[in-house]
């Protein structure tokens, strides 16, 4: 992914922390921006434009001018119409640069994106994760046992991180011991320079090219080798991949990275954050642990952790009353979108017995709907499942820290202390 | 009102009796059909609707559209009497359509 080109320090002109969504001039909104993210200030700018300006033109930004869809049925629309709104050249908010640039097949219309898709979705596909579950609820298992009861640690870093880390070196078959090397690329690839992850593009683009040394010697490995049933052999012995350019096949690995990773990370905390803002709904999952996969929608919906994906009008065309013109950038917040009144009832409560819970835009729709989705939530099942049996309240005990981006939307610290039941 | 019976991967049947106008989709989804999670609501955009319909009534059916095709083909499960519940209208004619659910939705 190529989101990770914005140049711009935590004090900038162009933050809107602290300014009263209320009275700015709407011109002025401007969701681009990391710090209202970061600030956890997002939640009325975006209200405001659902409410006065549905399809907003923001003329002026750090990242240029672009369009942003805030309501579910436009969102909707965009999503559903690759032959109008192109997910070429990217889907991150920042134009590329050439030398940065990373083609995989998030950032690629059909028919090109359907045949690369279609090589690697297998990994993910609800007949194989059959298989994967009980692997993935004793890895579970394993990781909530190693934690320390009554003390204060954080979930982020020993929970999140660490399970969806191990998920994703079991579905590339990677090094086990290397793994953490995966948490760092995924992070890298997303990393806006300064915000705290590299200090510099240049030093981004060198982990990078690591990660590109690392993921060539198992290609080479593999290519040669009876296909094994992980990502890195599907696309070294698929048809429509076997003969990527290197850059393409890095490209789709970081995409394949970033996808298992940060989003899942992020509605593990969500959801421990989500229950302790929500006591009320935290005893209804004690009383009735038959709640747990219609709350993983719900947390996946609450959390929507990439808030955002980027479109490109290929043609002139309306949306909401509002004229595009070929060229325009087009954001589509899906975070926004999920708390859309007009579409889900109750949008701003965190319900875990929602109705129709799975009718929310975390996943996107479309061509490019999330193809991990079934992993994420199954993912999400075991960590409570095997939660709830452990302990009585994972209680945060302080501030979480949010990460510095306006697309991937989630946590770098979530103090927490366990209760055992 | 129009029959229409659905079979789980499992076997298990869930004959539905509805009034035409709706989809097959919202047919299964307002009976509690198990195994059509329709996430998308019926706009042909997620294929978690998807169902394999008995060869008899096939050609019944109004063809597959373009979106619907491209959604189908993502799934690793298509088959060629594989379509998306959403894009079939309950109509008179339809009065005893069988259609299987897949093992999983995707």
């Amino acid at each position: 992914m190529s989101n990770a080109t914005l140049q711009s320090p935590k004090q900038s002109k162009w933050s809107m922390v602290g300014k009263d969504p209320q009275t700015i001039p709407i011109e002025q909104i401007d969701l681009s921006h990391p710090g209202i993210w970061h600030a956890n200030e997002f939640l009325p700018f975006m209200a405001r434009l659902r409410k006065e300006d549905p399809v907003h033109y923001c003329a002026d930004s750090a990242v240029g001018p672009y369009w942003s869809v805030t309501k579910y049925k436009d969102i909707m629309e965009v999503d559903t119409s690759p032959h109008i709104y192109s997910s070429e050249p990217t889907i991150g908010i920042v134009d590329t640069f050439e030398k940065f640039t990373l083609p995989a097949f998030i950032s690629m219309d059909p028919p090109k994106h359907d045949e690369q898709r279609r090589v690697v979705q297998g990994v993910v596909a609800p007949a194989n994760l059959k298989n994967l579950e009980a692997l993935i609820r004793s890895r579970v298992c394993e990781i909530l046992d190693g934690l320390p009861l009554n003390e204060e640690f954080d979930w982020v870093e020993r929970v999140s991180i660490e399970l969806t880390t191990q998920m994703l070196a079991t579905l590339f078959d990677f090094p086990f011991e290397d793994r953490a090397k995966l948490t760092f690329w995924s992070d890298v690839a997303t990393a806006i320079p300064g915000g705290g992850i590299v200090a510099t593009q240049e030093e981004r683009w060198q982990a990078i090219q690591e990660c590109m040394a690392y993921f060539t010697k198992l290609w080479n490995a593999r290519v040669n080798a009876t296909p094994g049933n992980d990502l890195i052999s599907m696309l070294a012995h698929g048809e429509a991949t076997r003969n990527m350019p290197p850059m393409e096949y890095l490209g789709n690995v970081i995409l394949l990275i970033v996808g298992g990773n940060d989003t899942t990370r992020n509605s593990i905390s969500g959801g421990v954050l989500a229950l302790n803002e929500n006591p009320a709904e935290y005893d209804k999952l004690r009383n009735d642990q038959g709640l747990i996969p219609n709350m993983v929608s719900e947390i996946i919906r609450w959390q929507t952790p990439l808030a955002y994906m980027r479109r490109t009008a290929k043609v002139d065309t309306v949306l909401n009353n509002k004229q595009i013109r070929a060229g325009d950038k087009v954001v589509m917040w899906y975070a926004s979108g999920n708390r859309d009144e007009d579409a889900i009832a109750n949008a701003d409560k965190f319900l875990i017995d929602r109705p129709n819970a799975r009718q929310h835009l975390s996943f996107g729709f479309g061509l490019h709907r999330c193809m991990g989705n079934r992993l994420a939530e199954m993912q999400l099942r075991i960590v409570w499942e095997e939660i709830m049996k452990r302990f009585s309240f994972v209680e945060v005990v302080g501030e979480p820290e949010r990460v510095y981006s306006s697309f991937v939307k989630g946590y770098t610290k979530l103090p927490v202390v366990l209760h055992p039941l | 009102m129009v029959k229409i019976l659905f079979i789980e991967h499992s076997g298990e049947e869930h004959p539905v009796e509805v009034v035409s106008g709706g989809s097959v989709m919202e047919a299964a989804v307002n009976n509690a059909v198990p195994g059509i999670d329709a996430d998308c609501g019926g706009f042909c955009s997620c294929a978690t609707c998807h169902v394999f319909v008995n060869e008899q009534w096939l050609d019944k059916l109004p063809p597959l559209g373009p979106n619907e095709d491209a959604m189908l083909s993502l799934s690793p499960d298509r088959r060629e009497n594989s379509r998306l519940s959403c894009q079939i209208p309950v109509v008179d004619t339809l009065d005893g359509l069988v259609v299987t659910t897949p093992e999983f939705q995707f």
